[in-house]
């Protein structure tokens, strides 16, 4: 999992309250083996104007030119701005999946659906919880400001704004740890790797036809 | 202090390390790989950079989505798209990965659960983990085994271990002796009628008791297979000489000094006399006869002599109106006698009931039988390339075909409908499977969970009927 200590990118507002997890990543695509490439089905139904289907090219299909991440001035976008309830819907990790894979690495809304927040942490990104006055504030000023970048740093839980106003967030601590050591629940795991190294040892002394018996 | 039950001797003996949140950290000696469960795990494997930690811990072949009728032309000629890719994906991770595959042609293929086994690839005293939850089979060997999911599968490629939390432990003891005619399937099933399909949840249950002692290995896989539909994730017998003798010759068992140390070492994994468990269930053998699930849950279950529930005399209003929707689906009537359900299609397989004792019990019935005008297919699909080939050395296939039931290839098939073997809407299937879900054999179909030897019988007669009238 990628690590999250500071991270400064351009702010795309994405004006809309409630988007659930099939807006996010529509279902045609959930049948995948994969988990990556999704990010070219990001938000497939707002962003396109015909339908989209699996394993189809999106290079020539038509934009919806007026949504937000088809505009020039938010190509490159890292930072999502959004509304309540962010994220509602689906248990699958796809919704995370396709918003790392566009390129997103942290989501700021003043409240997101729990599971979607769970699962973000899983995948290193990292859903921001702020005011709604502090959105409203955020969404105000990217509109005006063209090129419009946040800071986000992990380590003082601030987002830090282009006039240099810091706005804290708070963060529950082991997620903290695990964002910005890259921890996942594996990493987690391969940090007791000592503990599982030395366990093997001895299995291997105790029961030696279970190694190397299987090629 | 008290003796130790054989989950618990497991469980001690492959722990790593206790987390500081009270999970545990067990370490996994085996891990079994199929095509459902694991391309995105090794998706996630390949993006963050990994490898497996240890290669030579797991073993691998495609079982869900297979064909099961002529397959020579191999994974390009998969009709399905989707099941065409994932039987792909996971022969290209294998080979990426360097683990060990029997692809869908090799003669060892199979179930996961029946080939693993079959190999020795699973042995007494071992952790194991497969993205399935019928992986509690594997219990019957004495190792401690988990049905894990995706993400689990990677922890597990990634680590060789497992987060997970003790269970509190079951005993189910069916002491005396089995009547003619009734399996091992009759013993699970009827224990889950009596236990409830959420009477194991929280468990591990160890099957104990004369009727566990002298049933083979098969017959303890069977019941261990359903241990899930129980609500336990864990199944359990304790290992004996039965065991042992299985294991011997087996491909990846131990060999010359380790054989000797490992059998040395399996004679300990048992409960011992005075374990605690935390709950106890008796069951006499005398009072099971062959069952019939007539409902949507595997403890919506009946003996062959018995009829369909009548929700008029239940009290509990929940159970009411589990009856009712499950009287509707199955578009049956109460009180309706179990020998009177007319059937349209019959399924001998899953990994619950294909292995080589349930074919053979399979064919006694049926030799020299025709199967019924009203059965529009009966399939028998052997759990594996090996078994496939024993039953064919002992005419089994002959049998079969001669009575007029499809000998395939083997696979999960009709047990979950991921292939092309399903039921149509409405149909009613005999089947020795271990799911009766709505939909589960196919969107409307009805199944009804018997032993090979009762969907033997139902094949030939064309109704459910006790096998026992026709092998006197
Ligand atoms: S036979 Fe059925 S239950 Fe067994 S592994 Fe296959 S699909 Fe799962």
């Amino acid at each position: 999992m990628n690590k999250f200590t500071l991270h400064t990118g351009i702010a795309a507002p994405m004006d809309r309250a409630n988007i659930d997890t099939d807006m996010i990543i529509p279902k045609q695509f959930l049948k995948s083996i994969k988990r990556s490439g999704f990010g070219k089905n990001l938000f497939d139904e707002l962003r396109y104007l015909d339908e989209g289907q699996p394993d189809q090219s999106c290079e020539g299909r038509p934009l919806n030119e007026e949504f937000v991440l088809n505009q020039a001035r938010y190509q490159g976008a890292s930072v999502l701005l959004a509304r309540e309830n962010f994220g509602c819907g689906s248990s699958r990790e796809h919704a995370p999946w396709a918003l790392d894979d566009y390129g997103f690495r942290s989501v700021i809304a003043p409240s997101f659906a729990e599971i979607f927040y769970n699962n973000c942490f899983k995948n290193g990104l990292l859903p921001i919880v702020l005011h709604d006055d502090k959105i409203d504030q955020l969404f105000n000023e990217a509109a005006v400001t063209e090129g419009y970048q946040l800071t986000i740093d992990l380590d003082r839980q601030l987002v830090v704004t282009p006039s240099g106003e810091e706005m804290a967030f708070s963060i529950d601590d082991f997620r903290k740890h695990c964002l910005l050591n890259g921890l996942d629940d594996i990493g987690l795991t391969l940090q007791h790797g000592e503990d599982i190294r030395a366990y093997e040892e001895k299995r291997r002394q105790q029961a030696p036809w279970l190694f190397g018996a299987i090629k | 202090m008290a003796g130790q039950t054989l989950y618990d001797k497991l469980f001690e003996s492959h722990l790593v390390r206790t987390n500081e949140d009270g999970s545990s950290l067990i370490y996994i000696d085996r891990q079994v790989l199929h095509e459902v469960t694991s391309p995105q795990a090794f998706e996630g494997l390949r993006l963050a950079g990994r490898k497996p930690w240890r290669v030579d811990a797991n073993i691998a072949t495609p079982d869900h989505n297979v064909p099961t009728t002529e397959r020579s032309g191999g994974v390009d000629e998969i009709v399905d798209p989707v099941s065409k890719i994932q039987v792909k994906t996971l022969d290209e991770n294998c080979d990426e990965f360097g683990i060990l595959e029997f692809k869908m042609n090799d003669h060892r293929q199979g179930i996961v659960h029946v080939m693993a086994p079959e190999q020795g690839a699973i042995l007494p005293g071992s952790t194991a983990v497969c993205g399935d939850s019928h992986t509690a089979t594997l219990g019957a060997l004495g190792a401690l085994a988990h049905g894990i999911g995706t993400s689990e599968v990677e922890h597990v490629l990634a680590t060789q271990c497992l987060i997970t939390k003790q269970m509190r432990n079951m005993l189910i003891r069916v002491d005396g002796e089995l009547g003619l005619g009734v399996t091992p399937k009759d013993v699970v099933l009827h224990v889950i009628g009596v236990i409830g399909t959420a009477g194991g949840t929280g468990y591990a249950i160890e099957f104990g008791g004369d009727v566990f002692r002298a049933m083979s290995m098969e017959g303890r896989m069977t019941v261990c297979n359903m241990a899930i539909e129980a609500g336990a994730r864990v199944g359990l017998v304790s290992v004996d000489q039965i065991t042992i003798d299985y294991f011997e010759g087996r491909p990846f068992s131990p060999k010359g000094e380790h054989w000797d140390a490992a059998v040395a070492e399996w004679s300990s994994l048992v409960s011992d006399t005075d374990a605690e468990f935390d709950a106890v269930v008796e069951i006499n053998a005398a009072d099971i006869e062959p069952q019939v699930t007539w409902g949507t849950s595997p403890e919506m279950v009946v003996g062959i002599s018995g009829q369909v529930p009548n929700p008029d005399a239940e009290k509990d209003k929940v159970k009411v109106d589990g009856i009712n929707r499950a009287l509707k689906y199955m578009g049956l009537q109460a009180d309706q006698k179990i020998t009177d359900i007319q059937l349209d299609r019959v399924f001998i397989g899953s990994c619950t009931n294909s292995r080589i004792e349930d074919l053979r019990d399979a064919a006694k019935v049926v030799e020299g039988r025709k199967v019924a005008e009203n059965i529009i297919q009966a399939l028998v699909v052997p759990g594996s390339g090996l078994v496939k080939a024993q039953a064919e050395k002992e005419g089994l296939d002959k049998i079969f075909v001669a009575a007029g039931l499809e000998w395939r290839e083997p696979g999960c098939s009709m047990c979950l409908a991921m292939n092309p073997d399903k039921l149509g809407n409405g149909e009613h299937c005999a089947s020795t499977s271990n799911r009766n879900f709505e939909g589960r054999q196919g969107f409307g179909g009805r199944t009804h969970l018997v032993s090979p030897a009762m969907a033997a019988a139902a094949a030939v007669t064309g109704h459910f009927i006790d096998v026992r009238e026709l092998i006197k």
